[in-house]
């Protein structure tokens, strides 16, 4: 009984916005945060330019980790190649230097594009949790379609009643608005229960799917 | 002032609104094999395993069983290599330099562009692998790994090894471009799919993706990012090929208009070969609404401004041998163009030089069936551009006592019919399991570039009160 009661203390409830519009979805995020509610995220099918300044999100750092990781790439292949050839094993080829630096710069530039690209790209999947083996939390299934969804959490706007909420998405321009939970057994399923699930349903699909 | 610009044509058409574009394209991959499909597919696999038993029975008994002799060590395995890299190109092109130049308009090929270019990549790469005879040590040579000969490295001074970092980098960058690009609809047809093996497969592809603002920004960086670093990425590419033979002694080959020219002509196979598939995939799959007449005619003007720009590559490389007046150097483009290949050296100039020109005229370019007979012209014509430059410079060399001739054996049309057969069976299974048009991209400039927004425009002659 004890361990179902501290389950259902981590349960998770939203209250949930759909828009049809990309521009009623941005002026609706700027009339949410102005009434003092929090948006827990806003999911869309495509990417909605100004959205994150709307929603008051810094700008991606991912930028700065493909330079990093580029110039990291750079040296090592600059290393590399002085220390095989100019170090181990030198050799004369063609009459050229041990260290014939201009030869050096084809491998050193695809080492940069290399490492920087993987780096950049391992960093955003870490960052935003994306694996294959992922339950995704899905708030309403035609986010991925053609629906924009604003969720709000319950909880982190404790002050505010679920009808007040309500009422400031319909004044958005939300057309539909509904409350939603997630399970703490559907967010963190133990190993066997995910593998289970994996090839009852799929991955995150515990409902019906849409036609 | 009030500046009123000119409208730009509608890039999808039939007022597709969101969801008729997730129907239009998902639908494809939820629906059963089509009876053409598996035709196509069954034709592909054969190609495969009639070329694929040649391939393995030149790899038991060595690449004597090709046409080369002591004078051609190169033929049509280089050839071979070089044209499905060029082929590769487009892809590339199209994902990385059309985005960062903000052309909205390749929304709608971009994904089945970046599929041939994964697909064409590991075509190119049988090649240098399978040259090698013995390709179980010669994939290991090339490694910069310490090896059994004492602390003997690869050598960096040589363009073949710098073509195996370009070439792995760029198979690996293009495929994780895709990949990515792809997570989004992976996602959207996980939401939609009824049967169990669908969700289990198209929710692991799609790595759990929902579709976060906070995702989403992160994610036009990281295409962004890729687009800026894939770039100069394929430029590289295929220059680091030309320097294959650019850095030689050979006359034909030591030329320094190479890396550009081989550019452009990469580009211009490509684009011929996007071109060929995306003709058939837009009428098989009745893409119409998306890949437009204007699509068409913007491709064949690159095709056309890419074919000049060789053109002028050749006959700029005839000057030069003129003006350099190295003997070996002038005989060598004498030969090619009245030696024992000129019909080969005037095919090339034929499909290459020739036949594009004809798109100046609109009719050409807005064509549908003349359109796709031109792309494969154009292809053919780039083979033959490629064995040009390969076999001819080879054949005539400095000692009329080594002269050969080349000419291929079953073992070298089979083996280069077993890469069809891998890049079809490829490209077939990519069509019929994928969404071959990136649905989130299309649905980003729906909004702006549909017939309905353009029509409104022009009905009230204002596009500045409109939208």
């Amino acid at each position: 009984m004890a361990a179902t009661q501290s389950n259902q203390e981590l349960d998770k409830h939203f209250l949930v916005g759909i828009f049809d519009d990309e521009d009623v979805l941005l002026h609706g995020v700027e009339k949410v945060r102005k009434k003092g509610v929090t948006i827990h995220e806003v999911f869309t099918p495509y990417p909605i330019h100004g959205l994150e300044h709307a929603l008051g999100y810094k700008a991606s750092w991912l930028p700065k980790a493909a330079f990093m990781f580029g110039a990291t790439g750079t040296t090592l292949a600059l290393v590399m190649q002085i220390g095989m050839l100019g170090i181990s094993w030198p050799m004369i080829i063609g009459g050229k230097p041990f260290v014939a630096f201009p030869d050096f710069i084809p491998v050193s530039f695809e080492m940069t594009v290399l490492f920087s690209a993987f780096g950049m790209v391992g960093s955003f999947l870490v960052s935003q949790d994306l694996k294959p083996y992922k339950v995704p939390r899905i708030f309403d299934r035609r986010s991925t379609d053609h629906k924009h969804v604003m969720a709000i959490d319950l909880v982190k706007n404790g002050s505010k009643s679920q009808a007040d909420i309500e009422a400031v998405l319909k004044e958005a321009g939300a057309e539909e608005v509904y409350p939603k939970s997630f399970t703490e057994e559907e967010n963190n399923p133990s190993f066997f229960k995910y593998v289970s699930n994996l090839f009852r349903n799929g991955v995150g699909t515990t409902s019906r799917p849409l036609k | 002032m009030q500046i009123i610009s000119e409208v730009r044509e509608p890039l999808v058409t039939g007022g597709r609104t969101h969801h008729d574009v997730t129907n239009d394209i998902a639908g494809r991959v939820e629906e059963k094999p089509a009876p053409l499909w598996m035709a196509a597919m069954a034709f592909s696999l054969f190609l495969l395993a009639s070329g694929g038993y040649f391939l393995g029975d030149m790899l038991w008994n060595g690449i004597g069983r090709w046409g080369l002799n002591k004078t051609i060590q190169w033929a049509w395995d280089i050839t071979n290599f070089v044209w499905w890299v060029g082929i590769g190109h487009a892809g590339t092109l199209i994902s990385a330099v059309l985005l960062l130049f903000r052309q909205k308009w390749r929304t709608a090929i971009n994904r089945a562009a970046e599929a041939m270019t994964i697909f064409a990549v590991i075509c190119a790469a049988v090649w240098p692998i399978v040259h090698m005879g013995r390709p179980w040590l010669g994939a290991y040579w090339v490694l910069p790994l310490p090896n059994t000969f004492g602390s003997l490295w690869v050598n960096f001074n040589s363009p073949l090894l710098w073509d195996v970092f370009a070439i792995s980098t760029y198979f690996s960058v293009s495929l994780v471009f895709w990949f990515i690009g792809l997570v989004p609809d992976f996602a959207t047809i996980r939401d939609r799919a009824v049967g169990k093996w669908g969700r289990l497969i198209y929710g692991a592809l799609s790595l759990g993706w929902t579709g976060g603002a906070k995702s989403w920004m992160h994610y036009e960086a990281v295409s962004l990012i890729l687009a800026g670093l894939s770039t100069p990425l394929v430029l590289s590419v295929h220059t680091i090929v030309s320097f294959d033979f650019a850095t030689s002694v050979i006359p034909g080959w030591h030329t320094t208009i190479f890396p550009p020219y081989f550019v452009a002509g990469a580009i211009f196979s490509g684009f011929a070969m996007v071109l060929t598939l995306m003709l058939v995939t837009r009428k098989v799959y009745k893409l119409e609404h998306y890949i437009t007449l204007e699509h068409i005619e913007m491709m064949n003007i690159i095709v056309m401004v890419t074919g000049s720009i060789v053109g002028i590559a050749y006959i700029t490389e005839f000057f030069i041998a003129w003006y350099s007046q190295v003997p070996y150097e002038q005989f060598c483009f004498i030969n090619r163009m009245t030696g024992d290949y000129w019909w080969a050296y005037w095919a090339m100039m034929t499909c290459n030089v020739i036949s594009p020109q004809v798109f100046w005229i609109k009719w050409a370019r807005t064509t549908i069936w003349f359109t796709f007979m031109l792309s494969i012209v154009v292809n053919i014509g780039m083979w033959f551009e490629r064995f040009v430059i390969i076999v001819t410079s080879l054949h005539h060399d400095y000692l009329p006592s080594a002269w050969g001739y080349f000419s291929p054996t079953a073992w070298d049309v089979m083996c280069y019919i077993f890469t069809f057969g891998l890049f079809f069976t490829l490209f077939f299974m990519f069509a019929k399991y994928f969404p071959v048009v990136n649905m989130a991209e299309v649905k980003s400039v729906l909004k702006s570039s549909n017939d309905k927004v353009y029509k409104a425009r022009v009905t009230i002659k204002d596009p500045h009160n409109v939208i």
